[in-house]
């Protein structure tokens, strides 16, 4: 029988040739090509009055430089904006070059093309671009007020204002017994991926096609957009991402200006050229998120349930909204968490300032949504003196509730109806993990060692794998081999594996036969793109109904090869057997010969299949009518709508109130994405997703000054966590099959980072006695909250202690 | 004394005599990439920060864009490609660290995993084999790259292992 | 994010250097072990015209240790010096400090007398070599001089050696008897250049009663200088002492500065914090010194 694959934690087969120094990343492709480097503004906001290349243009080794002023046809145009939005009344992007202002520092103005990056940054110092500096917006509280316009023709600076309402909320408030209001913050961070974003192009004169190499997340989107932009046929462009070095939403976004001025220069020069972002560019030309002003109005009755809930949010997007509002709506949508909300209202207005543009990195909304949630949840708790874990768990929705509407529109445009969970399960799993009881006896053994202990949590709901669909195709090869590719993208998720697991389990043959492809335009040219913890629900059921197809008919052949009938067939290692006869049986290698017949042996299994080789039936043609050579099946999953992941986090930290230092010194997290494919991954997302959840609350921000410059734009001043400075995670699971797909699966990738700000946040409170409203918080920041006159007083916690 | 832009240099990388011409101002990063095409070694920051780049020089982990190309001339560099070693019969056994890397599910891009795993097998090499592995020597070990993905935890599960596999008496 | 154009010269000998450096001019610069300079030249925020590696230069790889203090070589490396038993029998406060350098890689290239010459207010060395009052040898065309560190450190990344020269040695003296030391930084991250630090020195009389307490603190202020608490616990028995007491005056005399990951007050706080703990920590040492 074969080996179980399904739910085991099958080693990955992408690990050999990335531990060797063979994976192949975009900068390791393309030896000898041309490199870009590109002037950027170093003003936040400045209309260009001229750009002077003359100097440039002695540098030994300068190729070509172009300015707006070289752009023709649709790279003229302004970038698109992917995802509109009724509600986006004002999108902005910019172009691939700078055309008159610049709206943040690091926007490229000049594209320089050299025999080497050295060389080409040498021309980049010799241009001169010279700029008259305007009014700049910084933070979303200065975009509010408006009192400059970072767009001329937005004088409110709002680009959207997003909207859903499932009731009369001011009536509900007013009805309730208690009301509370509070205003909090949440800073910017970044996906920050090791690997940058990079670009190589390869343009074929011979047969004028263009195959471009890119560092993305959605390499059939970049291509159609290439060939839009360049005026090209779309089959007369590739794109390949290949081995990419993370990607955590900001290579979703696209296509990023060096994604068309690459192929562009590579077409004009007839040269392949190239592009390696560099970590300064990275920092200010890339994308950032999580910026969000929130003043959150909440009723609710004696027993601490919620009666209404008001959330007035400022969404700061950056300079431009290439990916519309999908931030905002994440957090609008998904702030209302595990939790049964009678009467909902959420109005954000998405702004602009002139710092880089926000699109959505790891949890893209829902770590703000969740923040406002859960400290809604500890402030009620504080209010009427109840645990908070008591709190939380008499608003969650029941077990018995599912499918659950919630009354809003999600990110993709379908309706909030979680498919299944159980909350309280959740709940009752963390609490014993983290030992939420015994927080008062921990907290105090750390007072007698002078640190102030305490404990937070956080629950959230994540709508994962949203459609529109993903694609799978599946061929046995007459080697035995069994090919696999879909359009959907990996940086580092294990996909090859999870995959590969998939269609082994459902086709009945050795994971070693089975090769995965991912990404590759010129394998399979339809896919969405790896976002919204998506790939195993999307690719991984579209594969796994290509495999199902695969199976039909490999069984048809076989039955009629074998006599038999196709329910008295299985596969097994590979090999057709009649159930319980296992003499009458034929390699899946042979059915697939067979399913292809040939005139030509151009090998010994070809034979096989030629068309004297055995007895045909001559009364039909060789390839039936409806049918199709080959040992191969292409299917599509396309859900109605998104499944719901779930999971509750809980942190301890312990406060040196000598120097206000801040350690996480346990971290739990009960985890539930509905069927397992590979458990080892699923576990090693939620820790990464929970070091930089850490990462978000403690050490990250994007710390721009007034002038918008980025002052850390470095990894000595960003601060991204070491091993030093990520808690050991201990890990539980919950297994809540979605009746949403065939697999039963829900989405892992985002889960680990989504409520690490709330439960870090609420820990910290629950330590020091103050009230935590603005997040990232440091030990200097905290040092000044804790001697701040003006900082609430927290009332002393009961955690652990019945109402 | 001549002041030069450009030099040829002669460096034995993975244990092969190499001669390549660069500019001075060359990182060795570069001069490995995009000279040698040793691919491996991967560029994170460009400024000594991350550790992707890690490389030994004459057996010690270095950032090799902290140090120029020319500066290794006459010198031994060792990248991730040199990790393994041949088995004599045109395969390659992988040295523990990388075998460990493997078993505890220590990477997940890859792209920060050839410092990690240059720095762990010198750390690990250089220590005391008789002895377990301390905490304190894993933290000292991992705690100077950045990655973006595992949240350490399986690096350090890999630390541990690789340095059992290295124990005295238990092969490697 | 790669360097600017510049020269390279390598020489072989010290006066070679100097000879180099001389025809070179304003625009060259040494390097030894490059960390801090190689991103500063990759970044572009320095271009120098000629880069002179000292790193072939003999006999400056050397860590020699007499009873009056320790002599370190401009191309000894902070792992050298941090495992080097010899050196931290006299001079405890070197291992100590190196401890706190960057990670491991960086401290296998960076050297301790590179950093000094950097003279980076967050640099660990620097600090250490005011607190231990000690001086560095700087080689030039006219011949070699002893520069006490007060006379060294002139503003941050600014030293009072100008022209053709090569800092060659960074002098140490010996800790003094009943003399004990402690180190200690807060920082971010592990690893990170301090957020604030401290290193300090006790010295006890015969009866274990304070004679003297200094402090010289990392990434507050702009040069390094060292403080004398002395008042504050003076002719106090090591039990005695009140530490707090110390870290108070401390803070007095302080005048840090704020940046991106501390406040100046944040940072004076720790300045009192960090003198309290070693301070203590370093007299019971000289109690069994």
């Amino acid at each position: 029988m074969t080996t179980k694959l399904m739910g085991e934690p099958v080693r990955r087969r992408e690990d050999l040739r990335l531990i060797t120094g063979r994976g192949r990343y975009t900068d390791d492709i393309g030896h000898g090509a041309l490199a870009a480097a590109f002037v950027r503004s170093p003003y936040a906001h400045a209309r260009i009055t001229g750009i002077d290349v003359d100097a440039a243009l002695d540098v030994d080794g300068v190729v070509a430089i172009y300015t707006y002023e070289d752009l023709v046809g649709p790279m003229a145009e302004p970038l698109p904006v992917l995802i509109p939005h009724p509600q986006l009344t004002a999108p902005r992007t910019g172009y691939p070059l700078a055309r008159d202002v610049v709206q943040h520092v690091g926007e490229a103005v000049v594209m320089v093309v050299a025999t080497d990056r050295y060389v080409a940054e040498d021309v980049c110092d010799r241009i001169a671009v010279a700029y008259e500096e305007l009014p700049v917006v910084v933070g979303v509280d200065a975009a509010r007020e408006a009192v400059h316009a970072v767009h001329e023709d937005v004088p409110d600076n709002v680009a959207a204002r997003h909207h859903q309402e499932t009731g009369d909320v001011e009536a509900a408030l007013a009805a309730s017994t208690h009301t509370l209001s509070f205003t909090q913050y949440i800073e910017r961070s970044a996906c920050m991926p090791m690997e940058g974003k990079g670009v190589h192009a390869v343009w074929n004169r011979d047969d004028s096609s263009l195959r471009v190499h890119t560092s993305t997340q959605a390499s059939t989107s970049v291509r159609a957009a290439i060939a839009a932009k360049l005026q090209l046929s779309l089959e007369k462009v590739e794109v390949v991402a290949p081995d990419v070095g993370g990607g955590f939403g900001v290579k979703i976004v696209h296509p990023w200006p060096e994604e068309l001025l690459v192929p562009m220069a590579a077409i004009a020069l007839g040269q392949p050229v190239h592009w390696a972002e560099d970590r300064r560019e990275h920092f200010i030309s890339s994308a950032h998120e999580r910026q969000q002003r929130q003043e959150i109005t909440v009723g609710y009755d004696d027993g601490g349930r919620v009666t209404a809930l008001d959330v007035r949010g400022w969404h700061d997007n950056g300079a431009y909204t290439p990916y519309g509002i999908i931030v905002p709506i994440v957090t609008a949508t998904q702030l209302v968490g595990p939790y049964a909300i009678p009467v909902y209202r959420v109005r954000i207005d998405s702004v602009y300032t002139n710092t880089v543009i926000v699109t959505p990195y790891r949890g893209a909304g829902r770590p703000q949504g969740c923040y406002a949630m859960e400290r809604t949840m500890d402030r009620i708790a504080q209010d009427l003196g109840l645990d908070r874990a008591e709190v939380r768990r008499r608003n969650l929705i029941g077990k018995d509730e599912f499918p659950y509407d919630h009354h809003l529109t999600f990110q993709d445009g379908r309706p909030v109806i979680y498919d299944s969970g159980d909350y309280e399960g959740l709940l009752d799993k963390l609490i014993a993990l983290v030992g939420w009881d015994r927080a008062e006896e921990r907290r105090a053994e750390a007072a007698s060692r002078g640190k102030q202990l305490g404990i937070g949590m956080a629950m959230y709901v994540e709508g994962t794998g949203p459609g529109p669909y993903e694609g799978g195709h599946v061929q046995v090869l007459g080697s035995g081999k069994v090919l696999v590719s879909t359009g959907l993208t990996s940086q580092g998720q294990g996909h090859e594996t999870a995959f590969a697991q998939i269609v082994a389990h459902e086709l009945g043959v050795p994971i070693e036969d089975v090769e995965v492809t991912t990404g590759d335009t010129r394998r399979f040219g339809y896919a969405v793109g790896t976002f919204a913890s998506r790939a195993a629900v999307m690719s991984g059921n579209a594969i796994a109904l290509a495999a199902r197809g695969v199976r039909a008919k490999a069984l048809r052949i076989a039955a009629e090869v074998l006599e038999a009938d196709v329910d008295d067939l299985e596969i097994d290692e590979g090999v057709v057997q009649v159930k319980g006869t296992p003499g009458t049986a034929i390699p899946l290698r042979t059915v697939a010969v067979l399913s292809n017949p040939l005139r030509y042996a151009f090998d010994e299994a070809a034979r096989q299949a030629t068309q004297f080789a055995g007895p045909g039936d001559d009364s039909k043609p060789p390839v039936a009518v409806g049918d199709a050579p080959g040992l191969e099946h292409v299917d599509y999953y396309s859900p109605i709508r998104s499944t719901f992941a779930s999971g509750a986090h809980a942190a301890v930290v312990e406060i040196d109130p000598t120097t206000w230092e801040i350690e996480v010194v346990d971290y739990a997290v009960v985890h539930d994405c509905g069927n397992i494919v590979n458990p080892m991954i699923v576990e090693g997302q939620v820790h990464g997703g929970v070091a930089q959840g850490v990462g978000g609350a403690l050490y990250e921000r994007m710390a721009y000054d007034a002038d918008g410059q980025l002052q850390n734009a470095s990894f000595m001043d960003f601060l991204m966590p070491y091993a030093s400075e990520v808690p050991d995670v201990v890990i539980d699971h919950q297994e809540t099959p979605s009746p949403l797909n065939p697999l039963g699966l829900k989405g892992a990738g985002e889960a680990g980072v989504i409520p690490g700000t709330a439960c870090i946040a609420s820990a910290i409170e629950d330590a020091v006695g103050r009230r935590i409203a603005a997040m990232p918080i440091s030990p200097t920041e905290l040092y000044d909250l804790v001697r701040s006159p003006d900082a609430e007083r927290v009332p002393a916690a009961t955690t652990g202690v019945p109402a | 004394m001549s002041v030069s832009t450009e030099r040829t240099i002669s460096v034995t990388v993975n244990g092969v005599s190499r001669e390549t011409t660069v500019p001075v101002r060359r990182l060795l990063s570069d001069a490995l990439r995009h000279d040698l095409q040793l691919t491996g070694t991967h560029v994170g920051c460009e400024h000594g920060v991350c550790g992707a780049c890690t490389v030994l020089v004459d057996g010690t982990p270095v950032r090799s864009c902290l140090v120029l190309a020319v500066q290794v001339d006459g010198k031994a560099v060792t990248t991730v490609e040199g990790l393994a070693r041949d088995d004599g019969r045109g395969g390659e056994v992988l040295h523990p660290v990388q075998e460990a890397f493997r078993e505890c599910h220590a990477l997940q891009c890859g792209f920060c995993t050839p410092g990690f795993l240059m720095t762990m097998a010198a750390g690990l090499e250089a220590r005391d084999r008789t002895t377990d592995i301390t905490e304190d020597e894993v933290d000292e070990i991992v705690g100077g790259n950045l990655c973006r993905c595992t949240g350490y935890a399986n690096i350090k599960k890999a630390c541990r292992h690789a340095a059992g596999l290295m124990k005295d008496g238990d092969g490697a | 994010m790669k360097p600017a154009p510049f020269g390279y010269a390598d020489p072989t000998s010290l006066s070679e250097a100097l000879t180099v450096l001389q025809s070179e001019g304003e625009g060259a610069k040494v390097m030894a072990g490059g960390q801090s300079l190689l991103p500063l030249l990759s970044m572009r925020l320095a271009s120098p015209t000629t880069l002179v590696d000292i790193n072939r230069v003999p006999d400056l790889d050397v860590v020699a240790v007499s009873d009056d203090g320790v002599r370190v070589g401009a191309l000894v490396r902070h792992a050298t010096l941090l495992h080097h038993a010899g050196a931290a029998a006299v001079q405890p406060l070197l291992a100590r400090a190196t401890a706190n350098v960057a990670h491991p890689a960086i401290r296998n290239r960076g050297t301790t007398v590179g950093s000094i010459a950097h003279a980076d207010p967050s640099g660990e060395m620097t600090s250490v070599l005011a607190l231990t009052g000690g001086s560095v040898t700087v080689a030039t065309p006219e011949g070699s001089s002893a520069v006490d560190w007060a006379d060294f450190f002139v503003g941050p990344l600014e030293t009072s050696v100008h022209g053709p020269a090569v800092v060659t040695e960074a002098f140490f003296p010996a800790l003094p008897a009943r003399t004990g030391t402690a180190f200690e930084e807060v920082s971010r991250r592990k690893g990170d250049y301090a957020v604030c630090g401290a290193g300090v020195t006790v010295t006890l009389d015969e009866s274990s009663r304070v004679v003297s307490a200094r402090a010289s603190y990392i990434s507050v202020g702009l040069v390094p200088e060292v403080h004398d608490l002395t008042e504050a616990v003076s002719g106090r028995t090591v039990d005695e002492a009140d530490w707090s007491a110390a870290g108070d005056l401390a803070r007095t005399l302080v005048d840090p500065d704020g940046d991106l990951h501390a406040s100046a007050d944040y940072r004076r706080l720790l300045v009192g914090v960090l003198t309290e703990r070693t301070l203590a920590r370093a007299a019971q040492e000289a109690q069994n010194r």
